[in-house]
């Protein structure tokens, strides 16, 4: 077994010195937040971890503008506690407890708030990055409205670490509503029910499923809400609370099981989830976004594929996102990618000598 | 013609029909400049592929014999950024117009890049689905030209970007190669070529084939229109409302000389005597707009409004818009040229920008009508001269310059939505550093490695690619299990 020296720098500067030294030494190396999904993602060994947790200030916090800068080592949680002070929120869920700012943006995890707001692709304004040779670059800005050069924040999320290490990231923020009513039902034709919610012009906030369950959030003034969720409710029944559902917003498998993403065209709903409970997958996410989670016990390598067939009827993928070590080593992780020559073109611009988490990401990257 | 050309030329007719081909100097003179006039160059030659096949097929060729080559949708861009290259190909996607497929129940469109943006909307009203980006000039520019510049419009504030509403594309890299970047379904694994993509102003290939999203119809839309004594209580206005938590679809602000150049232009009806004047949509559920109708009428009374009127049929609706979307034109009613800005501040700043923004017209005598996007800190000043008059063109230019440069010193950027194609290559390393612009070039390195695609355009000087630093390899790993201590 290889010994993993970690460094935990405590500026940008420092981690530049990091990846400097680094390249120096010819070493890999691995940027983590708080570690809580490292092993997502083909597995690395890296010679250096590089971890960020020391860097966990939220640096400026405007409110008027609706904008919050952070560190990468910064729980995602202490953000939305801070945020939350002034009424608003930053709209990423904590899929996974303790999450961290450059996790999110690194692993482009995503929960229910999506369907309203997208991911941390449609929320990140602006990037600071450490890129391969050392060098500090920022991209963005601190304003929501820039199209000023090329967006290089898009190209760091969801890029597992490959690309560069995000030190510091810029955010557009969202009020807080005065209300949230969740309309949870058992509805006897789920595909249908998230088919009616989903057109219906009560603008759902997120449309999230669970096995047999479906739960609708609604979010928006007092008054408002509580007509809307009765819209939903008199449209697929259903029970109003105004507290979420405990499994809400949280990844459906245990240690030890293999969690999958999968994503399709809406209409593929049906056939999707008939293919999981084919294979006796339980799922859970946002079927109205057409992305959920799926948990599988055993038999990895036949249900990925008969997912990925069902996926693939929808234009949609599915990625092993967790599994076991001996799991990821016998099936293909991340499945077929397009432009994956333009990809490694990328790679090589960003970091010629495959310095940043290897073989961590699609074809090898 | 460069030999080059000649041979693109070659091969351009072999693929493309006749008249899709253009070298007559008289017909290339109409496409020398886009939305910004005052850049003018005539293209080599002028291709206008009807389909991906054909467009791959030249942008090879170019490719080949390392000809430039520029895209262009429709051509009302205002930063220069289809201008064409005196010895390259323009490719033009105007006969690229079909729309592929509406599926409400995928809430998806796909589109060819030459079809205009509102023909998307019109396409999916029947659905009960619209194409939500609107730029003013949206009756007229096409997708592709969305897609390069990341078109806003005045609805971004809640809905977003292009960026946030495409989901897939067929692009033609430099290389004349086909690939297909995302998928319909979202989140695609691998990087996010696409995000890169969107918004890289033609620099890094053509897309043929776009995939967006389609947004549900709102059950209830509310426009109003309301009269200020000033900007700063109109600003006021716009800050109380964002503080109360309440998004509009949209928030625009128009100044006393825009007003007075709406007026004269198209007859809107503005609150007569009113300094500035809001336009405020509220959208959604009809319970919840009436909610946030009632707070946005009271935070405007407490700051000042003098006049309110509420749009709610489309006829009404549009006769409040119809002066705001005008206002670029209609600043042709009280100056014989203009120039048209594009700069972003944070919303906070509104009040020392616009201040310095009237001392800088009051020193220089450069008149500056003011129109924004007043929800996200959008600026489109509007700076008034006579070509005619000796030494007035120069003085505009640099009042508008010095606008951008108090946008970059309030955190702002140099463009929000226009782009920074020709026009302001020179502002990007006032906002960027060295390092930055570098990083930047690194994507089109990759992509687009002999620099042929738009040239000249964002970037102030071109990155030589293939200039990797030195690859040394250290010592084992093994032996520097002690680095953390460095620290």
């Amino acid at each position: 077994m290889t010994t993993v020296a970690v460094a935990r720098p405590s500026t940008t500067a420092e981690v530049a010195e990091v990846l400097r030294d680094a390249a120096a030494r010819g070493h890999t190396v691995v940027p983590t937040g708080r570690g809580t999904k490292l092993s997502w993602g083909m597995p690395v060994e890296p010679d250096v971890l590089v971890d960020l947790s020391g860097m966990d200030r939220v640096v400026d916090h405007q409110a008027g503008d609706l904008i919050v800068v952070a560190e990468a080592g910064a729980r995602l949680a202490d953000v939305q506690a801070l945020v939350g002070g002034a009424r608003q929120r930053l709209a990423l869920d904590e899929t996974v407890p303790g999450a961290s700012i450059g996790g999110t943006i690194a692993t482009n995890a995503s929960g229910p708030q999506r369907l309203l707001a997208g991911t941390a692709r449609d929320l990140l304004i602006g990037v600071t990055v450490v890129r391969a040779d050392g060098v500090v670059a920022k991209a963005g800005g601190r304003v929501v409205k820039n199209v000023a050069g090329y967006d290089v924040g898009k190209l760091m999320v969801g890029s597992f670490g490959t690309l560069a290490v995000v030190t510091e990231a810029v955010f557009r923020l969202h009020p807080e509503p005065e209300a949230r009513r969740w309309v949870s039902v058992e509805p006897d034709d789920l595909p249908d029910a998230v088919r009616a919610v989903v057109h219906s012009q009560a603008a759902p906030w997120a449309v999230e499923v669970d096995g047999g369950t479906l739960s609708v959030l609604l979010g928006g003034r007092t008054d408002g809400v509580d007509a809307r969720a009765r819209t939903i409710a008199d449209l697929v029944g259903g029970d109003v609370s105004s507290t979420a559902p405990p499994w809400w917003g949280t990844c459906p498998w245990a240690e030890g099981e293999t969690g999958l993403k999968i994503t399709f065209l809406l209409s593929g709903l049906r056939d999707v989830l008939a293919a999981a409970a084919d294979v006796g997958a339980r799922v859970r996410g946002s079927a109205g976004s057409g992305v959920v989670h799926a948990a599988v016990a055993d038999g990895v390598p036949d249900a990925l594929a008969r997912l990925r067939e069902a996926a693939a009827r929808h234009d949609g993928t599915v990625v092993v996102v967790d599994a076991p070590p001996e799991v990821k080593a016998a099936v293909d992780v991340w499945g077929p990618v397009p432009a994956l020559d333009l990809m490694r073109r990328v790679k090589r611009e960003f970091d010629p000598d495959h310095r940043l988490s290897p073989g961590r990401f699609v074809g090898g990257i | 013609m460069t030999p080059g050309v000649e041979a693109v030329a070659r091969r351009a007719r072999e693929v493309v029909p006749a008249d899709g081909v253009v070298d007559d100097p008289a017909r290339l003179r109409t496409y020398e400049c886009d939305g910004l006039a005052h850049y003018r160059v005539v293209p080599a030659l002028v291709v206008i592929p009807e389909d991906a096949d054909q467009l791959a097929a030249v942008v090879r060729a170019c490719a080949e014999h390392r000809v430039p080559f520029v895209a262009r949708g429709s051509g009302t861009g205002l930063s220069g950024g289809a201008l064409p290259h005196a010895e390259g190909v323009l490719v033009v996607t105007s006969r690229m117009r079909a729309i592929r497929a509406v599926r409400r129940d995928d809430q998806r469109a796909v589109v060819e890049p030459g079809v205009i943006n509102l023909d998307v909307t019109r396409a999916a009203t029947p659905y009960g689905y619209y194409y939500a980006p609107d730029p003013s000039s949206q009756q007229i520019c096409s997708i592709g030209g969305n897609v390069a510049e990341n078109s806003g419009g005045a609805h971004c504030l809640k809905y977003g970007f292009t960026t946030n509403h495409v989901l897939a594309a067929d692009f033609v890299t430099a290389d004349g190669d086909r690939v297909r970047l995302g998928g319909g379904a979202p989140d695609s694994p691998g990087y996010d070529l696409l995000g890169a993509v969107v918004g890289s102003e033609g620099t890094l290939g053509i897309v043929t084939e776009v995939t967006v999203r389609l947004v549900r119809l709102p059950e209830e839309v509310r426009t109003l229109l309301v009269g200020f004594g000033s900007t700063d209580q109109a600003g006021a206005a716009v800050s109380a409302i964002i503080a109360a938590g309440v998004v509009p679809a949209a928030i625009e602000m128009m100044d006393e000389l825009a007003i007075e150049a709406a007026e004269e232009a198209v007859h809107c009806g503005y609150p007569e005597g009113a300094g500035a004047v809001l336009v405020i949509e509220l959208d959604g559920p009809a319970v919840e707009v009436e909610a946030e109708y009632a707070a946005v009428e009271r935070l405007c009374r407490d700051n000042g409004a003098f006049e309110q009127r509420v749009a709610t049929d489309p006829a009404e609706r549009a006769l409040i818009w119809k002066g705001r979307k005008s206002a670029f034109a209609a600043v042709g009613r009280i100056s014989p040229d203009y120039i048209v800005q594009d700069g972003v501040i944070p919303r906070t700043a509104l009040p020392q920008v616009l201040a310095a923004i009237a001392e800088l017209s009051a020193t220089s005598g450069v008149r500056v009508a003011n129109v924004f996007h007043a929800g996200d800190g959008n600026l489109h000043p509007l700076v008034l001269f006579d070509e005619a008059r000796p030494g007035e063109a120069e003085a505009a230019e640099e009042v508008s310059g010095a606008i951008l440069d108090l946008c970059i010193s309030h955190g702002g950027s140099i463009t929000g939505e226009h782009g920074v194609g020709m026009d302001k290559a020179k502002f990007m390393p006032r906002m960027y550093d060295e390092a930055d612009l570098d990083t930047m070039q690194l994507v089109r390195c990759a992509f687009d490695p002999q620099s042929i695609a738009n040239p000249g355009k964002v970037f102030p000087t071109p990155r030589l690619c293939g200039e990797v630093p030195g690859r040394h390899k250290g010592a084992h790993p093994a032996q520097e299990a002690g680095l953390a201590e460095v620290f």
